[in-house]
């Protein structure tokens, strides 16, 4: 079976996932970021002619402000044009389906999609649709993937912590419905982690999660126990409803990250977090806005990346 | 009309029959095998050299799509894919729009079939109205208009007392009971196998005991009424270990199998082919190993080719939106028939599965050549390879997880009631 990710040559064609994409396609992301970050350190990112003349469309099926900001942000410092289309979920309730929706945005000449949808695989279904020279970056599918947030969280470990291969990462909340925490995993375990760990009761975890390569624990303060980098995911208040969890309260007494907690990993342990937090819900405010939290650095770096990807993309 | 089958190899599963012989047909019927009858002179004769000359497949699973969704398919499309795939007898599900729950509707049904004269339909009842899974149907009436079996087909039957009722009623006039066994709520929102693919692709699971569970549910019923019972489309190892020991313990107990869950696995799913979303979902090597051990054993009555045309706008979604199902009636023979040359198992115990075996479960005297027979006949070309083509299918679903592949042994005549409905 192909991979629906790579031209011919090897080379990024489409961004859908961080499961099956080399390590060298990881880390030139990373270096490439690198150079859009400010070099002095602060944070002013430079603008680059490097997408002018290109168009990208954010067509984001599933409501988002954060990611989409950043992504249009990351377009216009690359001297991209950028169309915004929130279509939520009204656009299947006026008739049109999704391929539909892509084809026309494809006579409109767009160069480069991204999309984020509720549905798995739905990035999937447009990359594999538009012409060859049409570029799909996946924003978001269901609980597939979600591969730039992974890429930034890379960034950001490596940025703190300059390796991955003496690493122990403890990925803890919601792997169930999360994918976050899929693309993480692909990202940590193809880099070199050597250890993954995912922190959850049973009823957010999937059923064949070992199979991903990672340790599995319950307990949250075995998980964290000499841990390098604590990567929290977000805690949906739907989850109440769905019998998984009886109540948020009792969510944080157990898996909830406290200072407490937080002590029993190394000292030196980074705090991550894709946003946007539940306070009190899955981390502590104290824990958010501590020493360890790289929650806003995190953001920045998200900028630097989706530039690097989208750059990259439109070299392929 | 009189017909003279030459030189072909016969293979009739019901009569233990493989052998280079000679058919005579004669008045819609089969007259004679090796030797012609009496005074008998031809009128049509098929050259069948270094062809197979087997009775008609019977499929107990394909749906028409008539009444309700005839966008997605017509009696006219599927009845001519039929016997393109050698398939004289089918019967069909009652989920249509509206479902098989009133007498007038199955008339109109077999009406519409018998005017087409290509293929038999054998209607199965809803059990309850609307399928619903809450009042019974009018079984008797319904059964006097030709249903063959009861079923849900996919829709749940949640409430257990209605199901045992359903049960008692069938078992009071004896009629069969067909159930595909799947918990509705273990399965809500489901899309594919709880295994190592929904896992990473982030899909919604359906885990296996949502089928064990009903059909633990199933079988106690069965027990406790008496009601013959036939379990559809077992997707998982752990089932058909529970027919099995239900067959042993006397059970009055069938089962069937689709050709797609004989041949694919969760791995086939890849990177979202929506034509592999398929009702049950398809399941791990294992469990496909187990229902491959299952058919050679008896555990498994016949294999199916669970038929389901399905729009390409309603396949043309992300996997959990696109709708489950894919044509299959072109596909029952040449699949078995790749079945049986992996396992090597014989043609005459493969060819069952799709012949006398499944005339049973629908209580038929037909998937035979016996003498006096209805003059049912496939006739295959086992050394022609094709590739297949959706396009070039039949069907008006053109959606198939085997697309693009490569096939061998296929239809160059299917013959009704001793008349050429298929020739190519």
């Amino acid at each position: 079976m192909n991979n629906p990710q790579l031209n011919k040559n090897g080379e990024l064609q489409h961004l859908l996932s961080t499961e099956g994409l080399p390590a060298r396609i990881l880390r030139d992301i990373l270096d490439q970021a690198g150079e859009f970050v400010n070099p002095n350190g602060g944070s002013e990112i430079r603008k680059v002619p490097l997408l002018h003349g290109k168009s990208v469309f954010n067509i984001f099926f599933e409501n988002s402000t954060r990611t989409r900001t950043t992504f249009e942000i990351a377009a216009k410092r690359l001297s991209a044009d950028v169309v915004n289309l929130n279509i939520g979920s009204s656009s299947t309730s006026k008739g049109e389906t999704l391929l539909d929706t892509v084809d026309n945005l494809c006579a409109m000449h767009a160069d480069m999609f991204v999309v984020r949808h509720s549905t798995s695989g739905a990035a999937h279904l447009i990359a594999k649709h538009v012409a060859p020279d049409i570029h799909v970056i996946n924003a978001g599918d269901g609980r597939h993937a979600h591969p730039t947030q992974a890429l930034l969280d890379m960034f950001t470990i490596r940025h703190y912590k300059k390796e991955f291969h003496n690493l122990t990462v403890a990925i803890v909340g919601d792997v169930l419905h999360s994918r976050v925490a899929r693309s993480q995993i692909h990202a940590l375990t193809t880099l070199g982690v050597p250890e993954v760990r995912v922190v959850a009761p049973k009823t957010l975890l999937p059923s064949h999660v070992d199979k991903l390569g990672v340790r599995v624990f319950h307990d949250m303060e075995e998980g964290l126990k000499g841990v390098d980098v604590v990567m929290m995911l977000r805690l949906q208040n739907e989850r109440m409803q769905g019998a998984l969890l009886p109540s948020a309260q009792e969510y944080f007494k157990y898996y909830g990250l406290t200072q407490d907690r937080l002590a029993l990993a190394k000292d030196d342990a980074i705090v991550m977090h894709p946003g946007p937090m539940n306070r009190g819900v899955e981390i502590d405010s104290s824990v958010a806005d501590g020493s360890q939290a790289v929650i806003l650095p995190q953001v920045t770096f998200g900028i630097a990346v989706r530039m690097a990807v989208m750059s990259m993309l439109a070299r392929n | 009309m009189n017909i003279h089958i030459k030189n072909g190899r016969l293979i009739d599963p019901s009569n233990q029959l493989d052998a280079q012989q000679d058919l005579f047909i004669v008045d819609q019927r089969v007259a004679a095998i090796g030797k012609a009858p009496k005074g008998f002179v031809a009128e049509q004769v098929i050259d069948a050299s270094g062809m197979i000359v087997m009775p008609g497949l019977v499929d107990v699973a394909a749906r028409l799509r008539e009444p309700g969704y005839e966008y997605r398919a017509t009696l006219e499309s599927e009845m001519a894919a039929a016997v393109a795939g050698g398939v004289t007898s089918l019967a069909c599900p009652p989920d249509t729009d509206p479902p098989l729950d009133e007498p007038g509707l199955v008339e109109m049904l077999k009406h519409r079939a018998r005017a087409l004269n290509q293929c038999r339909v054998f209607p199965i009842g809803a059990l309850t109205y609307g399928l619903k899974g809450a009042e019974l149907t009018e079984m008797v009436e319904l059964s006097e208009a030709g249903c063959k079996a009861f079923s849900q087909a996919d829709a749940p039957l949640t409430d257990t007392r209605v199901l045992m009722r359903a049960m008692q009623y069938a078992a009071t006039f004896g009629y069969r009971v067909w159930l595909r066994p799947q918990d509705s709520f273990l399965a809500k929102n489901g899309v594919a196998h709880d295994g190592e693919v929904a896992t990473r692709l982030g899909l919604p699971p359906i885990p296996v005991i949502a089928e064990t569970i009903a059909l633990s549910t199933a079988l106690q019923l069965a027990r406790e009424t008496g009601v013959t019972l036939h379990i559809c489309r077992l997707s998982s190892a752990a089932a058909v270990d529970m027919v099995r020991a239900a067959k042993q313990e006397g059970l009055n107990v069938t089962c069937d199998v689709s050709m797609n869950h004989v041949h694919l696995t969760e791995m086939d799913i890849g990177y979202f082919d929506a034509n592999c979303h398929l009702m049950p979902p398809l399941r791990s090597q294992r469990d496909r190993t187990a229902l491959r051990a299952g058919l050679l054993d008896g555990t498994i009555d016949a294999i199916c080719s669970n038929h389901s045309p399905v729009d390409d706008d309603a396949k043309l979604l992300p996997f959990a939106e696109a709708e489950a199902g894919a044509t299959g009636l072109e596909l029952l023979l040449t699949l078995v028939l790749k079945w049986a040359e992996q396992e090597k198992v014989p043609l005459l115990h493969a060819l069952s599965r799709i012949t006398i075996n499944p005339a049973k479960l629908l209580g038929q005297k037909m998937g035979h050549l016996s003498l006096g027979a209805h003059a049912d006949i496939c006739i295959f070309d086992p050394a022609a390879n094709w590739r297949v083509e959706p396009a070039a299918l039949r069907s008006q679903g053109k959606n198939t997880p085997f697309n693009g592949y490569e096939m061998q042994g296929r239809v160059r005549y299917t013959l009704l009631d001793g008349q050429l409905v298929f020739q190519q």
